[in-house]
């Protein structure tokens, strides 16, 4: 009975260390710039990363399938594009335009998912043509920013939730949590959820107990294409206008907040509420660059990169002592990225 | 069966067929809608015209792709080699300095120190590949989001100017031909015979098609993997000198950005898988100069460049579809699925 509570606790930790590092950090910097210890400083956060937040929740449930999507922040600045072009150059109502743009990412994560599922292209490529796509057809829509001056966008982004202690949030922020909510329940409650999980620890074993392998593996591409397009319309919101350089290689964050968010990247374990964690880390460390003013911002990449090797060293020291057979989950690992099955492998030399 | 037909079927089968076929279709496209494509002339005694602009612009591309090809045949991947190539590039300009003609240190120095750098970054890739187990696709992510920092941090944030025209040379130069052509089939053949010529390819070959299976018979894949990374971080870095060299400075922000997805894209279009294995080093310069070609020829449409990005994807995707093993099997009524789908 204790062996089993331990072992629920160690797959706990990589999340716990990731908020801990969170709060230590929040605390110290606090203490030396007394300035981020006030809420609003907390709240900002929150209202500066919303959309990463919503769209690295979507690219949880990718990678907790063992695959990745290279193609997120391309959708979110072709969302970002296409509605300013409807509202703005095309007169569409905004109440028909947000679900336009929501369905269109929707139907582009479809397709990559069913292509990848399909056809048996690995995700890699087939999210990374998905993001040359989206990207390109930004700049076949418009080369120039198109700003966005629609009444109904602009009550959104002023519109403030005051909170007690003197502090607001933006609608951005409500949105936000209200994914994290529904992700958490999806994650952790569903059959849907479980299937994910079930894919990402060993797609042929998933197969083999009867799960639904292939419907929920279109599904989770489904999901994420339509949070890096929620992602899109609420950061439509925050800066009012349409470009396709938005979001310029905001994959590499998302993918990086998940894992250190405490995901693996092979798929299987991990937290969705470690990824709300792992985008806030991020933008801890430039909201600390910012206010201490000497460093300067490519600290923010290189710390970043450093607090990746930190957590993916920590899982793998965790899952080492999980699995006694270091050779065995490197390859295991190693072919998981490009869609093919390692089953044979592990069978060799077992 | 008919021996004509079944040497056909094996040719369309082989990787080489397809890159080379969609070569062909672009410089027959070119033949057709873009007047003076292929026209050369001698100026200067220089070679000059499109299709030496597509060998001189596409020289970077070729080198990280054929250090990316050996990655790739291991099973593994390279994101870095963008930001290693602006890190090689920020190095070779802050030794040089900023004066006018003259260099701080002499030039031999400046490229032996700037490629070592990019040896070791290969090297810290392969460490974390091999030897801490990580899989290659995380483990170079962390350079790939470290590196454009380190960079920066080496260019202090500022795009350098190399005032020095000898290092010039090495990315715009002529010998008749340009001389980053010269590099890039010096390296190609030094890489082929390295890996033909020894058996160091067939080891590549056999950890990618199964690493454990390679370890029980004999070949110490940790080091082996170590040689290749080290391999890709020097073709990122002589790719990183010639971008410098060719722009004259050192942009820690924009030298050989999203290089690393188009050295991808290159290997693959030229029929290595990317679940490693098998391996051609020059399908994966015909992929490098089909990107190339691509994007001259959309130049010269005098379309915005970015909207090169969605005929990339095109191709990407028609070339992706055409090697799944899940199109396969549609077309050919038959499993033709390479090593490790077991269906």
């Amino acid at each position: 009975m204790s062996k089993l509570r331990f072992r629920i606790d160690r797959r706990y930790l990589p999340v716990v260390v990731t908020v801990g590092l969170f709060v230590g950090t929040y605390v110290i910097a606090a203490l030396k710039y007394p300035g981020l210890g006030t809420p609003q400083v907390f709240f900002n956060l929150l209202i500066d990363n919303a959309f990463l937040i919503i769209s690295a929740i979507g690219m949880t449930f990718v990678i907790l399938s063992g695959g990745i999507d290279l193609s997120v922040a391309s959708v979110i600045a072709l969302t970002t594009v296409v509605s300013a072009a409807l509202v703005e150059k095309w007169n569409v109502s905004p109440f028909l335009a947000i679900p336009l743009v929501l369905l269109m990412g929707t139907a582009l994560g479809a397709f990559q998912g069913s292509v990848i599922q399909f056809f048996k292209v690995p995700p890699f490529i087939a999210t990374l043509a998905g993001m040359f796509f989206a990207r390109g057809m930004c700049f076949v829509i418009s080369i120039n920013t198109i700003p966005i001056t629609h009444p109904v966008y602009k009550a959104i982004s002023l519109f403030q939730l005051h909170l007690p202690g003197n502090g607001f949030i933006s609608l951005n922020v409500v949105i936000a949590l209200i994914v994290l909510g529904v992700a958490i329940y999806l994650a952790h409650a569903t059959p849907f959820g479980r299937t994910v999980y079930a894919i990402g620890g060993n797609e042929q074993s998933a197969l083999l107990m009867g799960l639904p392998v292939a419907r929920t593996k279109v599904l989770i591409y489904t999901l994420n294409g339509f949070c890096s397009a929620l992602a899109g319309v609420v950061y439509s919101f925050y800066v009012l206008s349409g470009h396709g350089l938005y979001a310029n290689g905001f994959e590499l964050d998302i993918i990086a907040s998940v894992v250190m968010g405490g995901t693996l990247l092979s798929g299987g374990s991990g937290y969705i509420l470690g990824t709300l964690f792992g985008v806030l880390i991020q933008g801890l460390i430039q909201v600390i660059i910012i206010f201490d003013g000497t460093l300067n911002s490519w600290w923010t990449k290189i710390v970043v990169g450093l607090l990746t090797l930190f957590f993916i060293l920590m899982q793998k020291v965790l899952t080492a002592r999980r699995r006694p057979q270091p050779a065995d989950s490197e390859t295991n690992q190693a072919t998981r990225f490009d869609g093919s099955k390692s089953v044979s492998v592990n069978g060799l030399h077992r | 069966m008919d021996r004509h037909n079944a040497g056909w079927r094996s040719l369309m089968n082989s990787p080489l067929s397809g890159a080379g076929l969609a070569l062909l279709l672009i410089m027959a496209f070119n033949l057709f809608f873009t007047p003076g494509f292929f026209d050369i002339r001698i100026q200067d005694n220089q070679l000059r015209g499109s299709l030496i602009d597509i060998l001189v612009r596409g020289a970077p591309l070729m080198l990280m792709a054929l250090g990316m090809t050996l990655v790739i045949a291991t099973g593994g991947v390279d994101l870095s080699v963008g930001p290693v190539a602006a890190i090689t590039g920020a190095v070779a300009a802050a030794l040089i300095g900023g004066q006018l003609n003259v260099t701080q240190m002499p030039l031999s120095l400046v490229l032996l120190i700037a490629l070592l750098i990019a040896i070791l970054c290969g090297i810290w890739n392969g460490v974390l590949v091999a030897y801490i187990g990580i899989q290659p696709i995380v483990a170079t992510l962390i350079l790939m989001v470290a590196g454009r920092g380190i960079a920066q941090l080496i260019t202090q944030g500022q795009i350098l100017t190399i005032y020095y025209p000898p290092y010039h040379f090495l990315g715009a130069g002529y010998w008749f031909l340009p001389f980053s052509m010269y590099l890039v089939i010096a390296i190609f053949i030094l890489i082929s015979l390295f890996v033909r010529r020894t058996a160091l390819g067939l080891f590549i070959e056999a950890i990618g098609v199964s690493a454990s299976a390679s370890y029980y018979s004999g070949i110490n894949e940790k080091n082996i993997k170590l040689l290749v990374y080290g391999l890709c971080g020097l073709c990122a870095g002589i790719a990183g000198i010639l971008i410098s060299a060719n722009i004259r400075s050192a942009d820690a922000n924009n030298a050989g950005l999203w290089y690393e997805l188009d050295a991808i894209l290159a290997v693959v279009i030229g029929g290595t898988a990317l679940s490693g294995g098998r391996f051609s080093l020059v399908g994966s310069l015909l992929g490098a100069l089909i990107i190339q070609s691509l994007t001259t020829t959309i130049y010269r449409f005098g379309v915005p460049p970015e909207v090169t990005l969605v005929v990339k994807a095109g191709v990407v995707f028609t070339v992706s579809l055409l090697q799944a093993p899940g199109f396969r099997k549609l077309k050919l009524g038959r499993s033709v699925a390479p090593k490790g789908v077991a269906q």
